[in-house]
């Protein structure tokens, strides 16, 4: 690890104060350091905001929204009683994630700037544009699976790898942040951005800006009662995403009256398209309608050859999350949260 | 640089001088302060091996720089037992053969800790495997930890029923 200036500030203008360029904030640290160990990411001073009060809160306001503090940990949000009846497919989504020990580490904003785990960032002797920027990119004609379909560019094929950003979008969650000039919110969809030509442009956030918060409607919590997230892995637990999906229902009387899609691991960000959801709107839930919607969140899906499997297991993952979004919420988070292979109210089903 | 910070450590109180930023809590723990039981297996937070608590939440130490942690509790795989009385859950890791070679066997034991503090996985064998799974065994001994982690959480929860009567 290279060296680097460590400081800890004990207040909000004290830690934008010691912003610098090449600077790193630090939260949780479960990615950061294990990138500065790879040497991915080597910043010259790292602000550890840890210390920072008011940051860790998770506030109902009296409209029924919630505002989710930055350092609040992924655990702590997903096992918040209130929050997680709430917002289920967020805590299923959170706890489909990582490992019991990282959960508790991780942060709520750290989440959100997680970078791609793409093998080829990752490996310091391969080329990548994301992490060099004109270096070239040695994954576009690799079998890398954790690769976009969707959005991608010439230059970069990464995707973003987290659950907890896929209900988010789905949800419409706003992201809270500060910086010198002061407070500004963005809307969770412009947050990631796509590769472009530039793809170590990796979010909205200006120079020395950092996340203070997130926000979820009182109106995303009206889907509680159809809201699941599904996620597809190489194993049944602690691995990244294949492919994954959040579908939110509203129903009444048997019939959508609204519906919400976003997909996971296709794209450098969690992708949602609102043709796909508008199909779901006036009829009765039903598999071939599922399937007309996840085959219109996939419209422009690219792979190559041998990676087109990719797209078919995204489609079917989608219509999947869907149909069990309708079938309705589970009274208790399953024993695996978001597998395929977990039954409703945590059954013995996998081995 | 040099920045002090101060611990309490398996019970005590421990003022610490960190002359580098770029140590972790693994490293501090085994090459410091002379705690070699928390062992270091990945060393990137993927395999468990150096699971310890703090402040009574499971975490990888290997993750963690030290320098940030002024004020915590620390609690590793030295300060379970009392004395010669084993934690109810080394007694059951012994008695269910929860482990082969034992490398992985501290960070089991700690995460196994943590995990049944949570108090959501109660003594379902499904997700105690899930709960577990930041915990790689190399041996393949994870049907006797989970056994293992069934029984500890049995006798603990009875225990607590039988404290509270």
């Amino acid at each position: 690890m290279k060296h680097f200036d460590y400081v800890q500030p004990k207040t909000m203008d004290e830690a934008l104060a010691s912003w610098e360029p090449g600077a790193s904030w630090l939260g949780g640290g479960t990615n950061l350091v294990d990138l500065m160990k790879l040497g991915v990411t080597q910043p010259q001073r790292v602000i550890d905001l840890t210390r920072i009060p008011d940051l860790g809160e998770i506030t109902f306001q009296q409209d029924g929204s919630v505002r989710i503090g930055a350092m609040v940990s992924n655990a702590a949000l997903a096992r918040h009683a209130g929050f997680a009846q709430h917002f289920p497919m967020v805590a299923e989504a959170l706890l489909s994630g990582a490992s019991g020990q990282l959960r508790n580490m991780a942060t709520v904003a750290g989440n959100l700037m997680q970078r791609t785990r793409c093998a080829y960032f990752q490996e310091e002797t391969a080329a990548c544009n994301r992490r060099t920027p004109g270096a070239g990119c040695d994954a576009r004609d690799s079998d890398e699976e954790l690769r976009a379909l969707l959005g991608a560019s010439p230059a970069c094929v990464a995707t973003n790898p987290s659950d907890f950003c896929v209900p988010l979008a789905a949800l419409e969650a706003q992201v809270e942040v500060r910086g010198v000039n002061g407070t500004r919110e963005i809307p969770f969809a412009d947050f990631h951005l796509l590769p472009g030509d530039q793809p170590e442009r990796e979010t909205a956030l200006e120079e020395g800006e950092l996340i203070i918060a997130l926000h979820l409607s009182a109106a995303a919590a009206g889907f509680a009662r159809h809201a699941r997230y599904l996620k597809v892995r190489d194993r049944t637990s602690f691995a990244f995403a294949t492919t994954a999906a959040a579908a939110a229902l509203r129903m009444e009387d048997g019939i959508i009256t609204e519906g919400r899609l976003a997909l996971g691991a296709v794209a450098a960000r969690p992708w949602r398209v609102a043709e796909a959801e508008a199909l779901l709107v006036g009829h009765a839930p039903d598999a071939a309608l599922f399937g007309r919607a996840a085959e219109a969140a996939m419209a422009g899906a690219e792979a190559p050859a041998h990676l087109e499997w990719k797209i078919d297991l995204a489609r079917r993952t989608a219509a999947r999350a869907l149909a069990m979004a309708a079938v309705g919420t589970p009274a208790r988070m399953p024993a695996l949260p978001a597998s395929p292979f977990g039954q409703q109210n945590g059954d013995l089903a996998h081995v | 640089m040099s920045l002090f910070i101060s611990l309490t450590l398996n019970g005590e109180a421990r003022d610490v001088s960190i002359d580098d930023p770029r140590v972790t809590l693994l490293d501090l723990l085994r090459e410091r302060l002379a705690l070699p039981g928390t062992k270091k297996g990945c060393d990137r937070g993927q395999c468990g091996a150096c699971t310890v608590l703090v402040n009574g939440r499971r975490a990888n130490a290997c993750l963690m720089l030290a320098a940030g942690l002024d004020g915590a509790q620390i609690t590793t795989i030295e300060g379970l037992a009392r004395g010669e009385d084993l934690h109810p859950v080394q007694a059951a890791f012994i008695e269910h053969d929860g482990f082969q070679c034992g490398y992985c066997t501290p960070g089991q034991i700690m995460s196994a800790v943590g995990l049944i503090a949570e108090g959501d996985a109660g003594s379902d064998p499904e997700r105690i495997r899930e709960g577990m799974s930041g915990n790689i065994c190399r041996c393949g001994a994870y049907h006797g930890i989970t056994l293992a982690v069934q029984e500890a959480s049995r006798r603990m929860a009875a225990k607590e029923e039988g404290d509270a009567a």
